[in-house]
């Protein structure tokens, strides 16, 4: 190979070693991410597939709402509750974060000016870097109070609450990305659109918006990711209750939380230890089947 | 090329185990030989009680620390079990079939502890005019099955506009929860699922002190200005009793309860030393400082 021809020279053989070495630690960077992956998965799976096996009532566990994990007289594991809890908030989050998000990346993207820009910027990685607890520490003293006296509920911390608060968490990730989908599109696109006298809007609309739809649609699915894998915030603003709700004023209690604040306390090994991480199973498939419908679709858009 | 696949494969396989061995070493106690460290942890119940007892003991005994840390009784049992702890703090007492896992996976018998009484309090917002209930009641309301949803069936005028009674409840492992279960319940029975289950005993505290329509359970310990502890009657038409010390000992109050703590095995060493002090005048004064009910004679009962 090419390094034996110049190894003649000592400065080039040292270089040449350097540049392999530095290849294979890249090399070992990339390869990592597929470990982790699978390992994690393992882990989880190995765990949880003992319950599973040994007779776990699939039937029970996804459709019943009743989850009794320490009762003593009658244990139930349904998780259907939980489920619904997990789906309630992440829609509700969704229905708000994407068209905010999308419109916010429209925004930066084509209609404001480039020192709005850059401030605009800072203030949303901003939004994005405050941890999770802070996020459900606002749900608990700033919008329980809110939505008691807004909607004359007796207790603020239901849907709702868990909602906004995973929907404000949701939107820089939404926005960061739906704008560089934007940004990619290329600029022949809009000067060609701009010569034929569209307004700007018929260019977002009619000429932006189809070209980068791939990429928004990654934008909005990885902020379902988000929202369904959110735990701490949702586990502080949401009421924490195993109830399967009838409207936003309903507290629900979701899969993540459930497992955050069960985890530590059951003993290792135990039924109700192996059944949470079942739930972790689900969760993980959930997010699998999301991911994998985000890439099946986008692949689906761009071999049209 | 074809080389550096075989290569990488190899060095991952060698590097994992001794990554994780790495931070597995990072994880242990690096043991300073002059200080000797007690880990204690368990009941949320006890996690107020058990740091008050760690700082006055840093001032008896400064040659020995004692971290403590909450999280509930459920942490405290799953770390006993797993033989990670050294003393384990339950507001209740090791069920059976715990006791037998702790013997098959550490080897050693769980030794039990009483070392004072807490009286469960039944809070409300300030504002609520209920000053009593019974248990029957309180089952009515908690129990599966239970027929009480609002106030006005409890006979009282709504507080705060809202008639709905807010259920605050505990998470499924904690001590107090179990102990609601079997003695406000009664044996055998769940709680009524959609209650807002929360993870400490301040926690429901201040839920119900920001919750006009709420109901919850915590320790008499921690009250706090924003709520009422109502008086309790153990069947209707007898005499209700407000959770005090007094109440809590000489067993007029209906839902008082001991409190453990759990070594595995017997004790040596600073564990038996601090244990000790836990039993003398002076841990003691600082169980009924902390708003518990101490041992009625020092020393006794062990």
């Amino acid at each position: 190979m090419a390094i034996g021809t110049i190894a003649a020279r000592g400065s080039s053989r040292l270089r040449a070693g350097l540049e392999a070495a530095i290849e294979f630690l890249i090399r070992i960077c990339g390869i990592s991410a597929i470990v982790f992956v699978f390992g994690i998965f393992f882990f989880v799976f190995r765990e949880g597939s003992e319950l599973l096996f040994r007779g776990l009532n699939l039937k029970e566990f996804l459709f019943s709402p009743e989850w009794y994990p320490t009762s003593q007289s009658n244990v139930r594991y349904g998780v259907l509750a939980l489920i619904a809890g997990t789906a309630s908030v992440t829609a509700l989050a969704m229905a708000i974060a994407v068209p905010f998000g999308l419109g916010a990346a429209v925004y930066i993207s084509e209609f404001c000016g480039p020192r709005l820009k850059e401030s605009l910027k800072v203030v949303i990685e901003l939004l994005a870097a405050i941890p999770s607890v802070v996020w459900g520490f606002v749900g608990l003293t700033v919008m329980n109070p809110l939505i008691m006296r807004i909607f004359s509920v007796p207790i603020g911390l239901n849907v709702l609450n868990g909602g906004i608060i995973v929907a404000l968490m949701s939107v820089p990730i939404i926005l960061s990305i739906a704008e560089d989908a934007l940004k990619a599109v290329p600029d022949s696109y809009r000067e060609a659109a701009l010569a034929l006298g569209v307004t700007r809007w018929q260019l977002v609309y009619r000429v932006l918006l189809p070209a980068a739809k791939s990429g928004l649609l990654a934008a909005a699915l990885l902020g379902v990711g988000r929202a369904v894998g959110e735990t701490m915030a949702v586990l502080m603003a949401t009421g924490h209750s195993v109830t399967i709700p009838g409207s936003l004023m309903d507290s629900v209690r979701t899969l993540t939380a459930t497992i955050a604040a069960e985890l530590g306390e059951a003993p290792v090994r135990s039924d109700h230890y192996q059944v949470l991480f079942v739930i972790g199973i689900l969760l993980f498939s959930i997010t699998f089947v999301v991911n994998l419908t985000a890439d099946l679709i986008v692949r689906g858009i761009r071999n049209k | 090329m074809r080389t550096f696949d075989s290569a990488a494969g190899r060095l991952i396989a060698a590097a994992l185990p001794l990554l994780l061995a790495g931070l597995a070493a990072g994880c242990a106690r690096s043991k300073a030989p002059d200080r000797a460290v007690i880990q204690n942890t368990g009941s949320d119940t006890l996690v107020n009680l058990a740091q008050a007892w760690a700082e006055e003991y840093a001032q008896v005994n400064p040659a020995v620390s004692v971290e403590v840390s909450g999280g509930g009784t459920g942490t405290g049992v799953a770390a006993l079990i797993n033989g990670t702890v050294d003393i384990a703090n339950c507001s209740r007492k090791l069920e059976p079939q715990e006791v037998e896992k702790a013997k098959q996976h550490t080897g050693r018998t769980p030794r039990e502890y009483l070392v004072g009484y807490d009286a469960l309090a039944v809070y409300v917002h300030k504002s609520n005019p209920l000053e009593e209930i019974t248990l029957a009641q309180l089952g009515e309301i908690y129990a599966e099955g239970g027929k009480t949803t609002r106030w006005s069936q409890l006979g009282v005028k709504p507080p705060g506009g809202s008639d709905e009674i807010i259920r605050i409840s505990r998470q499924s492992n904690s001590g107090t929860y179990y102990y609601f279960r079997e003695a406000v319940l009664g044996h055998g029975r769940d709680f009524k699922l959609g209650s807002r289950d929360m993870h400490g005993s301040k926690d429901v505290v201040e839920l119900v002190s920001h919750t006009p329509g709420a109901i919850g359970y915590s320790g008499m310990g921690y009250a706090a200005p924003g709520v009422k502890a109502l008086r309790v009657a153990r069947k209707a038409g007898e005499k209700a009793y407000a959770p005090t010390m007094e109440s809590a000992l000489d067993g007029t109050y209906p839902i008082a309860r001991p409190l453990f703590l759990y070594t595995l095995g017997e004790p040596a060493g600073a564990i038996r030393q601090y244990l000790d002090w836990i039993y003398s005048g002076h841990g003691q004064k600082v169980v009924a400082d902390n708003g518990y009910v101490p041992l009625p004679k020092t020393g006794a009962s062990r």
